[in-house]
């Protein structure tokens, strides 16, 4: 038994080394003071960092970046929201496979979403651009909004809406000042998860992206110039710290919407422990 | 609690006026049926709440009981028949601008919302300034004894006080009629019991008709000036509870409010004020046509007894005016009372009979014989079946 548990640390600990020393290097040779990205080390520096503020390209596909991902995490918290209510609150015929065919895309090959795509884009005669890119980024971020806006908006009682408008509120009235307040922590997780997915995807945006690439094309434009590898590993770098700190945002948000749900249940759960009476 | 009587007691003087005519009907409902699909909820209810009253809605669960209450709040319309609210006909007027208020069971509190902002929710949209809306939740929050609870969270509050702060918020609107969907349910028993009577104060010192729904039978008798037994998404009975404990007008209605002894009889009619009925064993009894709850023809019937209107005759000279004799099967000691089942020979179930423990009376051993007595009465004629 004892040595099994121990074969099976050993795997854990050696899986998690996998799984991360590749990206602990990227921090390492973003300091390394020199071009060649191999072990010795030299001496540590900021220069490739200082680097990155010359090159207008890169400025000019983070600025495409921003946009795209700020677009993509917007339309799909909206169509996030629109699902997710449409499936707490009404029951319609086939409510169950439409919700699934929306999780799909989560689970299809994104070079295979990215060539459909293509395909069908310019069967349509539409040029690429960075619109094409925040269509396609769209379908693959829209089903983790669905998923985390689903449980904001079936956490909700029912009749805390009904109270609201029981209290003489208007529907308009009741999403702004109940319904809103209640999942606004499951919009921003859902919007900064958006961002974070949109922002470093890189098949579909190949793909999809036209003259103006986004960051992720940009850097593997970059990779065919050796002398450019430290920059690179300085600007991964630099994108690792925006993408954790943005998902330890995220859900810190969706654990606070999950506690300001909670109590609602609870009160319910009383009804079990109701006592009989003698008559 | 003395404290709540006092602020109820100033309450009451400033609502006064509000207890006018107490005959006006309220609330009306003419045939009104609602179904959900194929279920049938509700199957042709008629009712007239009148003014000022604590009307009970009373069945057990999936009676429809539920849903007729969030017809009369708005929450859902009619499929056939219509409501009628101070005057008004209710037919397509959405639930924000019905002169109804809601408690609900779950009490939907706000819970991103303080208890100050729970109960001003509904004073928002009128506009009354800061300080106005101030002084009313402070009165509020003193007539419900939350005093000082103005920033408490709402995930701070307990069970009760949750209950408070929806009463409050409701209240707070002034209400033609206040709805109350068994708001006591989840509360445990000692502060249920003394919610029934602080809620029963409440609605006398502020004279807004409330509409109760429970599934509880003690409750709604003592709380309400009248109640309605429903079953399967009908009215059976509405009437004061003692006419319901003791005019039962169904079978159904007598054994889901309290507990009562069925026994198969004859009626035999001579005209209304010679009626007698033959009770088999019991002997041939007349009774008044108050005891029939439905008027009945000769012929087969069940006869009702409460287990209280039985005494068991322990002393020689105990006398009541009938008697029989049978043999204690059972009994069950409750401290204060003592519930005796009785079989007595020619009747086909044992008598179910509850006696007080009063001093110098002694409780009765299994197996021993026993003389059984009552009065005629006491009994209700019921239809058979």
């Amino acid at each position: 038994m004892k040595s099994n548990k121990n074969t099976l640390k050993v795997f854990a600990y050696s899986y998690l080394i996998f799984l991360y020393a590749p990206v602990l290097l990227l921090p390492i040779f973003a300091f390394n003071d020199s071009t060649i990205i191999s072990f010795p080390l030299n001496s540590f520096t900021f220069k490739w960092f200082a680097g990155l503020t010359q090159e207008t390209y890169l400025q000019e596909s983070l600025k495409n970046s921003l946009f795209v991902a700020i677009s993509t995490s917007i339309l799909s918290t909206c169509l996030g929201i629109l699902a997710s209510r449409a499936s707490s609150r009404y029951e319609f015929f086939g409510k169950k496979s439409i919700l699934s065919f929306l999780i799909l895309p989560l689970f299809l090959p994104e070079i295979i979403i990215g060539v459909a795509l293509l395909v069908v884009l310019m069967q349509l005669g539409l040029p690429l651009s960075l619109w094409t890119v925040i269509l396609g980024h769209t379908l693959v971020c829209t089903p983790f909004s669905i998923a985390i806006l689903n449980s904001a908006f079936a956490n909700m009682d029912m009749s805390l809406e009904e109270a609201s408008l029981d209290l003489g509120e208007t529907r308009f009235g009741t999403f702004k000042r109940v319904i809103f307040p209640m999942v606004s922590p499951g919009l921003i997780a859902s919007l900064l998860i958006g961002f974070t997915i949109s922002l470093d995807e890189f098949i579909i945006a190949f793909f999809l992206t036209g003259t103006e690439t986004t960051l992720p094309v940009y850097i593997w434009g970059q990779l065919r110039f050796p002398a450019k590898l430290p920059g690179v590993m300085a600007l991964g770098f630099l994108m690792l710290l925006l993408s954790l700190i943005l998902l330890l945002l995220a859900e810190f948000f969706r654990r606070r919407m999950n506690r300001t749900t909670d109590d609602q249940v609870n009160v319910q759960f009383g009804n079990l422990f109701k006592h009989d009476k003698k008559t | 609690m003395i404290k709540l009587m006092y602020n109820l007691v100033i309450y009451l003087n400033m609502t006064k006026k509000l207890k006018t005519d107490s005959k006006k009907i309220i609330v009306e409902l003419n045939g009104v049926v609602k179904h959900f699909g194929e279920i049938v909820a509700l199957d042709g209810v008629s009712a007239q709440i009148r003014e000022g009253e604590f009307f009970s809605l009373l069945g057990p669960s999936g009676c429809g009981k539920t849903t007729l209450l969030r017809l009369i709040a708005g929450f859902e319309q009619p499929t056939k028949g219509n409501i009628t609210i101070d005057g008004f006909q209710m037919d397509g007027v959405e639930a924000n601008e019905r002169p109804t208020n809601m408690v609900f069971q779950s009490y939907a509190i706000f819970p991103h919302l303080n208890v100050e902002e729970n109960v001003g929710y509904g004073l928002k949209r009128l506009n009354l300034g800061k300080d106005e809306t101030a002084r009313r939740v402070d009165e509020m929050l003193n007539l419900v004894d939350l005093d000082n609870y103005n920033k408490r969270p709402a995930h701070a509050l307990s069970g009760g006080q949750r209950q408070r702060v929806a009463l409050a918020r409701s209240l707070i609107m002034k209400p033609k009629v206040l709805l109350l969907d068994e708001p006591l349910s989840s509360l445990d028993k000692n502060l249920r019991e003394q919610m029934q009577v602080e809620l029963r104060h409440l609605q006398r010192s502020v004279g807004i008709t409330f509409i109760f729904v429970t599934h509880d039978q003690e409750e709604a008798l003592t709380m309400s000036d009248r109640t309605a037994v429903m079953f399967e998404g009908q009215i059976v009975q509405i009437a004061t509870p003692q006419e319901i404990y003791s005019r039962p007008k169904s079978k159904r209605v007598a054994s889901f409010i309290g507990v009562m002894n069925f026994i198969e009889g004859q009626l035999l009619k001579d005209g209304d004020q010679n009626t007698t009925v033959d009770a088999g064993i019991l002997g041939n009894v007349k009774v008044n046509p108050d005891q029939m709850p439905i008027p009945l023809n000769s012929g087969p019937v069940t006869i009702g007894i409460r287990p209280e209107m039985l005494t068991l005759l322990i002393e020689d000279q105990d006398r009541t005016e009938f008697e029989i004799g049978g043999v204690i099967l059972e009994g069950a000691y409750f401290g204060d009372m003592t519930n005796y089942t009785v079989q007595v020979k020619g009747l086909k179930s044992p008598l179910t009979i509850s006696m007080r423990n009063t001093a110098g009376r002694r409780v009765l051993e299994d197996g021993e014989s026993a003389r059984v007595g009552w009065g005629a009465d006491s009994l209700v004629i019921l239809n058979k079946s």
